[in-house]
């Protein structure tokens, strides 16, 4: 079957960028090296290949399968190929939550108080939005909630850019805000993988609710599917997954809007079967987009969330130049 | 067999009563049209009694659980949307939805049903208006529920898929369903329908056979036109002719 061969591929892709990921970097380690150490753990080498390369390629699979899979997911509740997970204001609210423990200086005392406080943020964030969009099961108010969220947690954010008590924490802050996976510990590993799994099982069980949805909301509901439900589950599964995505990596764009874009025609458009692809594609695109910030400028700290976009942006024109043609 | 059962059916939207005070049946066998005036309250009447809507009164329908619903009875909406680019078989089956696994024997009939077959691996928003709409007329029938609720099924259709798509809601009657569609071809309603229901302002002023319904008094009287309307060997025909003065 078409669809389990794509599956399959993308599995064997990720699981070849995983291990590029782990053999690939600053140090000047041989793959065979690498390898052993890796496996044997001992040594300074076995402590880069653990400590640090291993959290990283870790954090590459589950943040990029969470941004494809919210990318997705949003896509096909909005019925929309432009939408994207931080439409809905929780990545905004997360990187306020991360720049205010940079700002306050909590970090500095306490390595998770940034990705716990980012995770606070998204989690105030989505309260908000359902508190505003109320019951309605409405796309509309849904997209001009998180408008509004995302533009107050902006504001916010550059207040505190703008009051930062010294220009280390505005340049930390800046930084921190490009999005990056390098020197992340297994303790953002540990932190963001059960929100993440969380998210991923609320969102892929929406995947019926989400082809129905494709003939419109009447006809879904007419199919017995309860858009109120629908609509609480795409947004608390996108919550957790863009929320911990964030906290543990800062902002990465455009993988959520561009992954499942490319994979759609193969796996012939049906929601149901876009979630699981885009959550592998995304895991391929983003450990991919990281592997290249070491090889491209190997001795300038290249941010992943600057090369997503660069990468991203010329794309999207793309897409929006493509879809004006069709008229669709 | 009773199908749907409507009880003094209102339906209030922005104070304005769109649908009042409706009472009505559908039994198994039956091809009901309904007919009625831009703004009669046509499409609010059918997703009320879908239980789509807040309403007043009961719909026999709205009372069962959605899953359960969606056994009893299929919906057609009159806004066409496939918002992505399924294969034509693949937005068949969504009708499948509701059933749970298998059911490729219920795709296949409703593809041949609506004559889709050669269109089945085609990407369904690359077809034109009238193709989009038999692909969702066949994706209704593939839900197979003794009911179907159709508003209106044969716009933009081409004459020879308007009779077809009509032909399709005879079969269904004869097999045990029954369809209730809402219309604005007074001649297609004429033809193959069992019975018409005729909606104005809300109220269902008319409800009964079609010759017993289409009277030029009542064509007057709710859609301002005067018709001729004859019995011929090829069986009813029924044509407007003029706008009443007004």
């Amino acid at each position: 079957m078409k669809y389990r061969l794509l599956l399959s591929s993308l599995v064997l892709l990720v699981a070849a960028l995983f291990l590029a990921s782990l053999l690939l970097g600053a140090s000047d380690l041989g793959p065979r090296a690498s390898l052993a150490a890796f496996w044997s753990g001992e040594g300074a080498a076995g402590l880069v290949l653990r400590e640090i390369r291993l959290p990283r390629a870790l954090l590459g699979v589950l943040v990029g399968a969470a941004l494809g899979l919210s990318g997705a997911a949003m896509q096909g509740f909005l019925r929309n190929p432009l939408a994207e997970p931080g439409l809905i204001g929780t990545s905004g609210a997360a990187a306020l939550g991360a720049v205010i423990a940079i700002h306050t200086g909590a970090y500095a005392a306490f390595a998770l108080a940034l990705p716990l406080a980012a995770l606070l943020g998204a989690g105030l964030a989505v309260a908000l939005l359902l508190a505003l969009a109320g019951r309605e099961a409405r796309a509309l108010t849904l997209i001009l909630a998180g408008i509004a969220l995302s533009s107050l947690a902006g504001a916010l954010t550059a207040l505190a850019l703008n009051l930062a008590p010294s220009p280390y924490a505005a340049a930390e802050i800046v930084f921190w805000m490009m999005g990056s996976l390098a020197d992340r510990s297994m303790l953002h590993v540990a932190l963001a993988t059960p929100f993440i799994a969380i998210g991923a099982v609320v969102l892929l069980r929406q995947g019926r609710g989400l082809d129905a949805l494709t003939l419109g909301e009447d006809a879904a509901a007419s199919l017995g599917v309860s858009l109120p439900r629908l609509r609480l589950g795409v947004v608390v599964g996108t919550a957790a997954l863009v929320g911990a995505a964030t906290a543990v990596t800062g902002a990465v764009g455009f993988v959520g809007l561009v992954v499942p874009h490319l994979l759609r025609r193969a796996v012939g458009a049906a929601p149901s079967r876009l979630l699981p692809a885009s959550a592998l594609g995304g895991a391929a695109m983003l450990l991919a987009a990281d592997i290249a910030t070491r090889l491209v400028v190997p001795e300038r700290d290249l941010k992943l969330g600057v090369l997503t976009a660069l990468v991203g942006a010329p794309f999207f024109l793309r897409m929006i130049r493509q879809i004006g043609r069709e008229g669709a | 067999m009773m199908l749907l059962r409507l009880e003094d059916l209102t339906v209030r939207r922005g104070g304005v009563a769109v649908v009042s005070g409706v009472s009505a049946e559908v039994r198994a066998g039956e091809v009901i049209g309904l007919l009625g005036p831009n703004g009669a309250g046509k499409t609010s009447l059918l997703r009320a009694a879908l239980g789509l809507l807040p309403h007043e009164g009961r719909a026999s329908l709205a009372l069962l659980a959605p899953g359960q619903r969606a056994r009893a009875a299929a919906w057609l909406p009159q806004a066409r949307e496939i918002a992505w680019g399924m294969p034509v078989e693949a937005v068949v089956r969504l009708g499948r939805l509701p059933h749970g696994a298998g059911g490729t024997a219920a795709v296949e009939r409703a593809l041949a049903r609506m004559g889709l077959q050669e269109l089945r691996g085609r990407a369904a928003t690359a077809l034109s208006g009238g193709e989009q709409a038999r692909v969702l007329i066949a994706r209704a029938l593939a839900q197979e529920a003794p009911l179907l609720l159709a508003d209106e099924p044969t716009a933009g259709l081409d004459p020879e898929a308007q009779i077809a798509t009509m032909q399709v809601f005879v079969e269904l009657a004869a097999a045990g369903g029954a369809v209730v569609a809402s219309l604005h071809d007074l001649g297609l309603a004429a033809r193959h329908c069992t019975r018409l229901w005729v909606l104005s302002k809300g109220r269902l002023v008319a409800d009964g056979a079609p010759r017993e319904v289409l009277t030029q008094e009542l064509l007057a009287k709710v859609f301002h036109i005067r018709a001729h309307f004859a019995d011929t060997p090829e069986g009813p025909v029924f044509q407007p002719l003029a706008r009443l003065g007004s």
